[in-house]
């Protein structure tokens, strides 16, 4: 930093750039080679190497098959279903939550707190909680995606913390106006928070978007299954109806190996596109989290 | 003698409660969502002392002590679980815990901004990539005629089954979780890096430090509080993190080193429906989970004074 560098610090600013070069790289690849091989000809790419620089013969001709394919389509309408209204009742228990944490007025509040903050540290299990959705009523129902998990602790906590921040004179002037609380959150809270907002509502979305695992204990109807069940029977249990419903093809194996990377393709674009905005916003959520610790 | 002084208290706590009445009706929804979906699964946890079965419910089911318990305990299963999930996570805290923290010191000395931004944004990438994919492109990658073994053979090697070979299960486990969130990681600690007061690099290169004494005296101390906080907190996790990616890509043939205690639960539990069983090994995990918990925020206070409490 400061006056002559020494060779052996030159030589390490070398190495740091490799080091970071080659590791980049190894994050950028995998996602270039799936667009890359699902755009090549799946036939010419199942015979040559697997290793792409460029895709091999450019051809659409999977993603036509994953277009036609109709699971893929109600997957994705109950991903955004699940996504959207997932996100709106996440949200307003979030905020609901962390405002009432934030009163000093509160009674109990340390105590309900720690109600709170125990369940980040020791959890029911997976077998009591698919019983108790069971005795609910809720398995295989759409709102077994929507309602279990729906507040998740940290992002209550980011939430908080935030709320925690606002200076109480702001609200002294609500209050001598004769405000309720339902207005001081509405008028005084929630227009202050509007970026925190934006970083959890983002939080919930990303993570309902790409999460497979309730939807696997508690869904059984195919037609309510989110987008990455669909993908979870496409990639993992090689299913190849998409392929062979379509009718006979040179080369099945070909088709069947190629449609999982535009079907990846596929599921994936809506986060990636969205990806420069929410990783600036990610950033400054986990920011604001680490204020706390 | 203390009736007199009591009431009024409590009267006072409930005009207080009285006059901020809305909130507690803003809180109810969410005290009455965690007291559903987080407490009712942790007191569901009855029947692991229960021979249940679903037409007799909770109550009527008839209780059995800690027959489940020690049948697990007994089974030849159990040390293979236990090791596979120590070991899994003994990975993890070994590759997959300081990944980050080095990746975030080697951005920390790099001079140029944009350089620094452009790893940083691409290296987030995978952590926003689920887990079905993710381990979709493991199978696919990993397989004989797979894109990894195209690269070992130009390498002049010979192709591996990644996937098929117990031996290698742990490895490349761990790898992909690094691979996935290693940059995500790092995140916390360049905040933290941030917030180290440069009078203090200043100083130490004014006392002579190179650039390895001021990563040493300088830098490391003052990250310190954020390494031991995300240590306790991995810790916390540790018997219940990955099965969700596991469950994905282990097969009957990597059993002997992939099955860990979650995934053993999900097969007893929700395939074959033995609930009382697999309750009652959840619980188990559960509570092993809590304890080193409890000890590690222990170890944290007594070594450097900070834990999560």
């Amino acid at each position: 930093m400061i006056g002559k560098r020494s060779t052996g610090s030159a030589v390490f600013d070398a190495a740091n750039y490799a080091i970071l070069t080659a590791l980049v790289i190894v994050c950028v690849y995998p996602v270039y080679y799936v667009v890359a091989a699902s755009v090549s000809n799946p036939v010419a790419l199942y015979r040559g190497s697997k290793f792409l620089l460029w895709p091999r013969e450019f051809s659409l001709a999977t993603y036509k098959l994953v277009f036609q394919y109709p699971a893929i389509w109600t997957g994705y309408a109950n991903t955004l279903l699940y996504v959207g209204a997932g996100v709106a009742i996440s949200l307003a228990l979030t905020v609901c939550g962390a405002f009432g944490l934030s009163r000093s007025y509160l009674i109990g509040r340390v105590a309900i707190t720690m109600f709170i903050v125990f369940t980040m540290y020791f959890s029911g299990g997976m077998i009591p909680s698919f019983l108790l959705i069971r005795s609910l009523g809720m398995y295989d129902s759409r709102w077994a995606m929507l309602l279990p998990g729906a507040v998740s602790t940290f992002n209550l906590i980011i939430m908080l913390t935030y709320f925690r921040g606002i200076p109480e004179s702001l609200e002294e002037a609500a209050k001598i106006d004769g405000a309720s609380e339902y207005r001081i959150l509405c008028t005084v809270y929630l227009p202050l928070c509007a970026p925190v907002l934006a970083v959890i509502a983002l939080y919930y979305a990303v993570a309902k978007w790409n999460s497979y695992f309730q939807a696997l204990i508690y869904l059984r109807s195919r037609t309510s299954y989110p987008l990455q069940l669909i993908l979870r029977e496409i990639l993992i249990q090689n299913d190849q109806s998409m392929v062979s419903g379509g009718g006979a093809y040179d080369g099945l194996e070909a088709y069947a190996q190629n449609v999982k990377y535009a079907s990846i393709v596929v599921a994936t674009v809506p986060i990636l596109t969205m990806y420069p905005f929410l990783q600036k916003y990610f950033v400054k959520g986990i920011m604001i989290g680490a204020v706390k610790g | 003698m203390t009736q007199p002084a009591v009431a009024p208290r409590r009267r006072s706590i409930l005009r207080q409660m009285a006059k901020h009445r809305q909130v507690y009706v803003i809180l109810l929804p969410v005290l009455l969502f965690y007291l559903i979906f987080n407490y009712g699964p942790m007191f569901g946890n009855v029947i692991a002392f229960q021979r249940y079965s679903i037409t007799r419910g909770i109550l009527k089911s008839p209780f059995v002590g800690l027959a489940h318990f020690r049948s697990f305990l007994k089974n030849y299963t159990f040390w293979r679980l236990l090791r596979n999930t120590v070991m899994i996570n003994l990975y993890g805290l070994i590759f997959g815990f300081p990944a980050p923290i080095i990746l975030a010191l080697l951005l920390n000395e790099l001079r140029g901004a944009r350089f620094k931004r452009t790893v940083q944004t691409l290296t987030y990438m995978p952590y926003f990539i689920s887990t079905v994919v993710v381990s979709g492109l493991m199978v696919d990658f990993l397989s004989t005629r797979g894109m990894i073994n195209e690269i070992v053979k130009i390498f002049g090697g010979q192709p591996v089954q990644f996937l098929v070979r117990p031996e290698l299960f742990w490895g490349v486990y761990t790898a992909s979780e690094v691979w996935q969130g290693v940059g995500w990681g790092s995140i916390i600690y360049l905040s933290a890096l941030s917030g180290i007061d440069q009078e203090l690099y200043e100083a130490s290169a004014i006392d002579g430090a190179n650039r390895a004494g001021r990563l040493w005296h300088v830098t490391l101390p003052g990250i310190l509080g954020t390494i031991m906080i995300m240590l306790i907190l991995r810790i916390g996790q540790m018997l219940s993190l990955g099965y969700e990616k596991i469950l994905l890509i282990y097969s009957t043939t990597v059993y002997s080193t992939a099955d860990v205690i979650s995934t053993y639960v999900y097969r007893k539990g929700l395939l074959d429906q033995d609930f009382s069983y697999s309750t009652a090994v959840g619980l188990f995990n559960s509570v092993v989970n809590f304890v080193l918990l409890l000890s590690a925020n222990k170890l944290s206070r007594s070594a450097t004074g900070g834990g999560l409490w």
